[in-house]
């Protein structure tokens, strides 16, 4: 297997389960009323539920139990009817009760799976442990003061689902796929931002490492990572400094590590013995939460078309690779641009200006798909000029080069600049008469035989006709006039 | 169940109460004897009895999803021992 | 007429037929309330907003547009958080908050016409059945013995308000019960003391003590009074999950009514070895009283009853280990410095709670830790489910259930207070009603041979406060208990 680490002593299997925080996308907070807009000065999005005071009772937002299920029916997963929330309890600053509210012996979501597309075009099935709602805690900041740490409840109730993968990934690069087709499809369903930078997306590693088949190792936690490429950065790197520590004979130590994104290494964190008895037991502020079957298979039926069905549609339907169809739904909107350019066109086309082109020309500009300049109908249109043979392919490229810098529409841009391609024979003509009366030693080479000329004429031809000529015509009329 | 005071100590520090050094010794005895009493329970047999979470048998009501709350923040630090340009303030916090 | 020595319905009446006026009423309470200082009952009292909301009765009286509570002054319970005034469930570690909001209850007999006299003292976090653990010192019990002028407590938690009903310095109170805490020291205090339904009353805005257990209630000079107070506390509440979503009945109309035909239950378990003899013949009083009514006694069985306290005291520090962890010197109350987070957290905490909330958090804490919950807080768990068949089981073959209230009638402040366990006996009748979420009430039935109260204890159904209230009005009538307490400071 193409994952394994070689290390002095032989070959090492990495042994990766992924959690995931994933803030839920609501307007207000998971047991409070309070507001979940990012941004907002501090404590102003504060209930009095969320800074814990006395006597304040928690209720359940039944929008952020919608999102988890819907999110646990995303990945496949059982939907478990009847969930309990539980109370985990430590302290710290930014944990107002002293416990958090989170779901431990029964999540509202069970086992699931998520589906990976490997580079080399095959796919490999990753299991889902669970995924429980939770409550985010406040911000605590370290950097404003000496001696003292300022605290920020604004965050601190926001829903967060807790994403348990199995210990099924073998490979930093796996990871990262993981991660990257977890953001798609919570991003497909709406239940998440999934913007690792912006912190709705937070990243938990359970790394170890054994020998191929052997038993599994000791597991080091890398809490907090905040990307997919940190992720993948920080696995390798753990994975390296375990084996380095096995194979100078020393044992991997089960801890939490921090992974730090400045010099790309884990550290391990100061923790306490007992910090981790966190005293799990059912909240009685809340009953269990219990919901029918008929309420989830209706939610069922207004599901998105996710990924991997998108997919399969777009390669079927379309005729596309599974490489560029995998490449145009990895975002919804990628895939619904695509769509609105394909509609009646030809797909082939459409999908090579969307991924080739135009993701090209985004990815240059450092933009996504929504701030592009150019809209699916303009593209379409673009297109058509190249169906109806107005454009050539190279003309084509100058005006799209046109459309991102202006904005125009293509039409727009051909009549301005009179890019029109010249289909008249007539002018064809006259114009490879004026290129052959220039050159006539070369013409006879190409008549004694040298037949590889006909690309400088044709060159030359077009040249002449500053671009607009028709490749195709300039090829069947040079051809009969060098045939003489 | 005879507690000792290190056991005393390890559960003061989990729920965050200092408790003398001098103290330790006879509330390592009243918890121990709390403890002991209680264990009268281990006479009942409990195979196959759900625990009871809640007393109240309806589903809970669920909240709608608007903002309803929060803007107070006046309130919410009126309270408070320290606060400092809208935060709240504890001592320095090394991670 | 002495004003205090009126109940809420007659008073209601007086007021009605202008007989008096609101502020009158008000003034001779606040009157009492003065002269009650020496039993310690009141933590703040409120007498300019007790003054300014019997103006408002008294205009609202003139235009013919009374409340239903109008006029009443209330004494609140430290537990309920009062806005804009002082709210520390007796411990220091909340001294000085002021709620920026109002509990659901005290809301509700505000909007209904009732006014607040003050806050009342109770054991610290409601933990105790003796109101002695408090921050700000006892609670005396307004009855002395026969012949000995040794101070009383008056039960708890709820023992300010007890001694505030009882010394005629409230006209009515609100208490909470967990474990006992309303039923118990309105035994000890000679007044009515009512536990509805886990779910009946919102617990939005009340300090929690254990949030499965907790639930605020009345209490009153008499059983009318009680469903008077209930009727404006009760209600669904959607800030409380656990608020039961159901119809408040009239209770007012269930007092009076007959029982005849009812069936009510005895548990044998609460004979209890060594119980005073004298619990034992009120208790068969009681039974004799309801057969006289045409009520028909069965004998029931509560298996689980001598197991009820120990789950009792495994759960409900368990849930108040939890429930304690946000005082943490952060948000509100006491801090006391420390050079790291968590030596301000534990300089408070050590600081800021009495022994005996150090006590229970240390229990709760320990019966939840790794490695002890199953065999602790699980357990306890497993047996309330049993305990609560029992109920139900026994609800098959009666309409209600009556038992002695407490074991012992008052003791004296330095009594059983070296011994925590002796303490908790004070609840092994009213606990298992908490742990089974019922309604229960205590009703004044009878003095000691000391010439203290003793109350009897009637249980419903759940949801079924009617019943309750009908079986006590009936103890009641037949008690005839008029007895008034040494320093019923009211009517001096």
């Amino acid at each position: 297997m193409s994952g394994l680490i070689k290390g002095r002593t032989g070959e090492w299997e990495v042994v990766i389960g992924l959690e995931v925080h994933a803030q839920v996308i609501s307007r207000a907070k998971l047991f409070s009323g309070a507001a979940t807009d990012f941004g907002a000065e501090p404590n102003t999005q504060v209930s009095f539920v969320d800074a814990a005071f006395p006597g304040m009772l928690p209720v359940i937002n039944r929008f952020c139990v919608e999102q988890a299920v819907k999110t646990g029916l995303g990945l496949d997963a059982e939907i478990h009817l009847s969930s309990v929330f539980d109370r985990k309890n430590y302290f710290y600053a930014d944990l107002p009760a002293g416990y958090q509210i989170s779901q431990f012996s029964r999540p509202v979501v069970g086992k699931g799976k998520i589906v990976l597309d490997l580079s080399d075009g095959t796919t490999r099935e990753i299991g889902i442990t669970r995924v429980h709602l939770e409550q985010d805690a406040g911000k605590s900041l370290h950097d404003q003061h000496p001696t003292k740490t300022y605290v920020d409840l604004n965050r601190a109730g926001v829903a967060l689902m807790e994403i348990v993968s199995e210990p099924d990934l073998r490979t930093a690069k796996e990871a990262g796929a993981y991660l990257r087709k977890l953001r798609a499809i919570l991003r497909y369903l709406g239940t998440c931002d999934a913007n690792m930078e912006e912190g709705n997306l937070r990243c938990d590693c359970n790394v170890s490492v054994r020998k191929p088949g052997g038993k599994l190792g000791t597991r080091c936690e890398i809490k907090n990572v905040n990307s997919v490429r940190f992720v993948m950065q920080a696995i390798e790197h753990e994975a390296r400094r375990q084996i380095e520590v096995i194979e100078d004979g020393g044992a991997v130590k089960q801890e939490t590590r921090l992974f730090d994104s400045g010099k790309g290494v884990t550290r391990s964190m100061r923790t306490k013995e007992e910090s981790h008895d966190y005293r799990y037991f059912p909240d009685p502020d809340l009953l269990p939460l219990t919901f029918d079957a008929d309420w989830v298979e209706g939610l069922k039926t207004s599901l998105p078309e996710l990924p991997d069905v998108k997919k399969a549609r777009f390669m079927r339907d379309y005729k596309l690779s599974a490489y560029d169809a995998g490449l145009l739904v990895a975002e919804r909107e990628n895939a619904e641009y695509f769509e609105a350019v394909a509609k009646g066109r030809d797909p082939k086309l459409a999908s090579n200006w969307v991924t080739v082109e135009l993701f090209g020309a985004l990815n240059k500009l450092g933009k996504g798909i929504a701030d592009s300049p150019i809209d699916p109908k303009n593209l379409g249109e673009l297109i058509d000029l190249i169906a109806d043979s107005t454009l050539s392919g190279r003309l084509a490229k100058d005006v799209f080069a046109e459309m991102i810098t202006s904005g125009k529409r293509a039409r727009v841009i051909v009549d301005e600049k009179g890019l029109r391609q010249v289909t008249d024979t007539g002018a064809i003509e006259a114009a490879i008469d004026m290129v052959l009366a220039k050159e006539p030693a070369k013409v006879a080479e190409y008549r004694a035989g040298k037949e590889k000329l006909l690309a400088f004429f044709v060159g030359q031809v077009m040249k002449a006709t500053q671009g607009k000529a028709n490749p195709a015509l300039v090829n069947e009329l040079l051809k009969k006039k060098l045939a003489g | 169940m005879a507690l000792d005071k290190a056991t005393v100590a390890r559960i003061a520090a989990l729920a965050r109460i200092k408790v003398p050094e001098a103290e330790l010794d006879a509330l390592a005895g009243e918890l121990s004897k709390i403890l002991t009493w209680v264990e009268q329970l281990n006479e009942i047999d409990v195979t196959g009895v759900e625990p009871m979470t809640a007393v109240a048998h309806a589903r809970p009501p669920l909240r709608a999803d608007g903002v309803t709350d929060g803007g107070i923040r006046d309130k919410i630090l009126a309270n408070a021992p320290e606060t400092t340009n809208g935060f709240f303030v504890v001592p320095k916090v090394v991670e | 007429m002495n004003l205090t020595s009126l109940t809420i319905g007659r008073a209601r009446d007086g007021l009605r037929r202008k007989a008096f006026k609101a502020r009158e009423l008000a003034e001779a309470y606040i009157k009492a309330m003065a002269a009650a200082r020496p039993l310690n009952a009141y933590l703040v009292e409120t007498p300019d907003r007790a003054l300014e909301a019997a103006a408002q009765t008294d205009a609202r009286l003139q235009k013919g547009e009374a409340l239903p509570l109008d006029g009443v002054p209330v004494a609140v319970k430290d537990l309920f958080c009062t806005e804009g005034v002082e709210t520390t469930a007796a411990s220091k570690i909340l001294g000085g908050f002021v709620p920026p909001y109002e509990s659901t209850v005290t809301a509700n007999l505000w909007r209904n016409g009732a006014l607040m006299l003050g806050k009342t003292n109770l054991d610290e976090f409601a933990m105790g059945s003796a109101t002695i653990t408090g921050a700000r010192g006892p609670t005396e019990n307004p009855w002395r013995r026969r012949g000995d002028n040794r101070p009383l407590v008056p039960g708890g938690s709820s023992g300010g308000s007890a001694a505030a009903v009882a010394a005629r310095a409230a006209l009515a109170a609100t208490g909470t019960d967990t474990g006992g805490s309303i039923r118990q020291p309105a035994s000890f205090c000679g007044i009515v003391g009512l536990k509805p339904t886990y779910g009946r009353c919102s617990r939005w805005g009340i300090i929690a003590f254990a949030s499965s257990l907790d639930q605020a209630g009345p209490m009153t000079r008499d059983v009318r009074d009680a469903a008077i107070m209930l009727q404006a506390m009760a209600g669904h509440d959607p800030r409380d999950s656990t608020s039961a979503p159901v119809p408040v009945p009239d209770f007012e109309k269930a007092v009076g009514q007959s029982i005849k035909g009812l069936r009510i239950g005895i548990p044998k378990e609460y004979r209890l070895d060594g119980m005073p003899k004298e619990i034992e013949v009120l208790w068969q009083r009681g039974i004799d009283w309801i057969k006289a009514a045409g009520a028909t006694p069965v004998e029931i069985s509560l298996k689980l009853t001598r197991y009820a306290l120990a789950t009792y005291y495994i759960i409900a520090p368990a849930e108040a280990s939890s429930n304690l962890a946000r005082y943490d010197g952060v948000r509100f109350g006491l801090r006391v410095p420390g050079e790291t987070l968590d030596a301000m957290y534990e300089n408070t905490r050590g600081q800021g709670f009495g022994a005996e909330v150090r006590r229970r958090v240390l229990i709760g804490t320990y019966v939840l830790s790794a490695g002890y919950y199953d065999a602790y807080y699980l357990k306890a768990q497993k047996i309330r489910t049993l305990i609560a068949r029992d109920f139900a089981e026994a609800y098959r073959n009666c309409d209600a259930i009556l038992t002695p209230t407490a074991p012992s009638a008052a003791f004296a402040i330095g009594e059983k207070m070296d011994d925590p366990i002796a303490m908790y006996l004070n609840d092994v009748f009213t606990v298992p009603v908490n742990l089974a979420g019922l309604p229960g009430i205590s009703v004044p039935a009878g003095l000691s041979q000391d010439g203290l109260p003793l109350g009897l204890q009637v249980i419903g159904k759940a949801f079924d406060e009617e019943t309750v209230l009908r079986v006590a009005a009936v103890l009641e009538d037949a008690a005839k208990f008029d007895a008034t307490p040494a320093l019923a400071t009211g009517l001096a």
